[in-house]
């Protein structure tokens, strides 16, 4: 690949990525139905939900479930096209891609005939239906949770349930460091391209990313040692403490009962 | 190789997390034993590190590019412990954060891509490596063989178990619930795309760095204590034990291995003419084990010994192999020089 080309790519992906999380964090602090309710109630609500939509096995029911998720974007004021974006474009696009052999290839009922040789079955467009259903739900579900949950809530959910506080600590920090390192990154590959007048071979580049990696290793390490330091001159002594003002008022068990008479109505229904 | 949810089945999901966790415990007890309290800082900056690697578009000869997962990479830095919980951590916030990677699917992805990958990527560049230098060519060789037997390995267990959907989880009337392709199907596609592109990729992305970090930082190398050496040897016989336990995966494939075709199975393959020097050569070597199964026992049990009988053998050569090299070594051998690593 050209080295315009290889810069200019990472440089939209790191962007992209850095975009998407600030988008995040600016939908998370409107006044919304699902902003408003306790991280435990709705970690624990999703988790139902999602084991819901793999176990499902019916398309309508499905389909309830993906409606249930639009009807929800709507209350917490998130608008649809940028919702819809985030989900459908990648991972359901690609897994259309990925389910469309399987068309042809599921032994089964043939259903429509293309050429002499090569049929649809019915079980091949069922099993594409069914993936493409079930990635898209699960999916729709879990940006939903995102987007409407701060991180650091999130994390004191998880803590909540019973994630190991050393874990909990590691991944909090993990991210907010995350932000630094893409910013890092993205400003040397922005150095890069803004001296780069010729153009560098796949070998050329692939060297230049090798040491940027090497440089961006070595400062992590530094960077613990400063942050380790940091913590101590703080007064930490191995142990995480952290302010969880966390309460649970009626609205959230209220959120949680619906959405297990909800799963239990779905389940029933399709397995009766 | 992030799988999204909706291609597993909960229940796969379900013994996926069960397998994952074993791990994680003793990663955890062995982190929290040789616990200061540097670790929470340098496993997090190092996480952070590796979420933005994976992020790189790798230009590869030939024109495409590719992403990394730099597993290997993290074990060879920081140890493979430390490495299952630095990676597991990223997978957590890629599925949560970016919808990358299902969430009830974090089990499955964890155990392939940060326990099989770093653990058998580790592995390998231990057996190519050991008691060199830092700077030495066989640290990088190691290196790069093991991060490519790492990611393939990890593609190897995906593969699986996308494969196994169809059988286990369908209708009635035959549609599959989950991921529609079967072994057969789901083998050969993951696998192609890794050996020959990703596998290539992660082992020269790992490869580089290694060589620039034995120019410049070769103290980031020396992480592995000759103290930690002896509690090493049971990753060999998990990985070893995680092999029987797959054992019964052969019984579901139909069909011969490739390339391991019987006389008679030539011919069913549309090799109607046998070449001669085949046919004669195939009673030359009597084959103790003839199809892999004990003559008079079940065709499953016989399988199954076979497969032990297989492994004793390889591990007996090899442990024999290994115990020469090393006489040979310990006349000249060269101590790492007591690592002080990070601190």
């Amino acid at each position: 690949m050209r080295s315009e080309g290889f810069l200019s790519h990472n440089i939209a992906g790191l962007s992209q990525a850095l975009e998407s999380v600030i988008a995040a964090d600016d939908l998370s602090r409107k006044p919304g139905l699902l902003q408003g309710l306790d991280p435990r109630a709705k970690l624990a609500a999703f988790l139902l939900l999602v084991v819901t939509a793999g176990l499902l096995r019916n398309l309508a029911l499905l389909a309830v479930l993906f409606v249930m998720a639009l009807a929800l974007v709507f209350f917490s004021m998130i608008s649809f096209s940028f919702f819809l974006k985030r989900v459908l474009l990648f991972i359901p696009l690609f897994t259309v891609v990925i389910a469309i052999p399987a068309l042809f290839i599921t032994p089964g009922t043939p259903i429509w005939h293309i050429g002499s040789h090569i049929s649809v079955t019915q079980q091949g467009l069922l099993s594409a239906a069914f993936l493409f259903a079930r990635v898209t739900d699960s999916l729709s579900l879990g940006i939903l949770l995102v987007l409407t949950t701060r991180w650091m809530d999130l994390l004191s959910a998880l803590r909540w349930f019973r994630l190991p506080g050393l874990i909990v600590s590691i991944v909090g920090m993990t991210y907010r460091y995350i932000f630094l390192f893409l910013h890092s990154a993205n400003n040397m590959f922005m150095a890069r391209r803004s001296r780069t007048v010729a153009r560098f071979s796949g070998a050329a580049n692939r060297r230049w990313l090798a040491q940027m990696l090497v440089a961006n290793l070595v400062k992590s390490q530094h960077l613990s040692e400063e942050v380790y330091l940091a913590m101590l001159s703080r007064g930490y002594s191995g142990e995480v403490i952290t302010l969880d003002n966390l309460s649970v008022r009626r609205r959230d068990y209220l959120c949680f009962v619906s959405v297990a008479m909800l799963v239990f109505i779905l389940l029933w229904v399709n397995y009766r | 190789m992030h799988i999204p949810d909706g291609y597993l089945s909960p229940v796969t999901d379900g013994v996926m997390l069960a397998a994952a966790a074993p791990f994680w415990y003793v990663a955890l007890k062995k982190i929290r034993r040789t616990l200061n309290q540097r670790t929470v800082p340098m496993l997090a900056l190092f996480a952070a590190f590796s979420f933005v690697l994976m992020m790189f578009n790798v230009p590869l000869p030939g024109g495409t590019t590719a992403h990394v997962v730099g597993g290997t990479l993290l074990a060879i830095v920081l140890g493979p412990w430390d490495a299952i919980i630095g990676i597991s951590v990223v997978l957590g916030i890629q599925a949560f954060f970016f919808g990358d990677g299902g969430v009830l699917a974090f089990g499955a992805n964890c155990f392939n891509m940060a326990i099989v990958l770093p653990l058998v990527g580790y592995f390998v560049y231990k057996l190519v490596s050991s008691y060199a230098g830092a700077s030495s060519p066989r640290r990088l060789l190691g290196s790069v063989v093991g991060s490519y037997a790492g990611i393939n390995a990890a593609a190897l267990f995906t593969a699986v178990e996308l494969g196994l959907q169809p059988q286990l989880f369908h209708t009635a009337a035959g549609t599959p619930l989950y991921a529609p392709y079967n072994l057969a199907a789901s083998l050969p596609s993951v696998m192609v795309g890794h050996l020959l592109v990703a596998g290539p990729a992660e082992a020269l992305v790992t490869g580089l760095v290694v060589f620039y970090l034995q120019r410049s930082h070769s103290r980031l190398l020396q992480s592995d204590k000759k103290a930690k050496e002896g509690g090493k040897r049971w990753i060999m016989w998990g990985g070893l034990a995680a092999l029987a336990l797959a054992t019964p995966l052969g019984l579901l494939a139909s069909g011969t291995a490739w390339g391991e075709w019987g006389l008679d199975e030539l011919k069913t393959l549309g090799l109607d003419f046998i070449p001669q020097g085949l046919q004669r050569l195939e009673s030359w070597w009597p084959v103790p084990l003839p199809d892999y199964g004990f003559p008079r026992m079940g065709a499953v049990i016989g399988y199954i010994m076979s497969a032990f009988v297989g492994m004793a053998l390889i591990s007996g050569l090899l442990w024999l192999g290994g115990r020469g090299l090393m006489r040979k070594n310990a006349s000249r051998v060269e101590l790492p020089a007591p690592g002080k690593v990070l601190e």
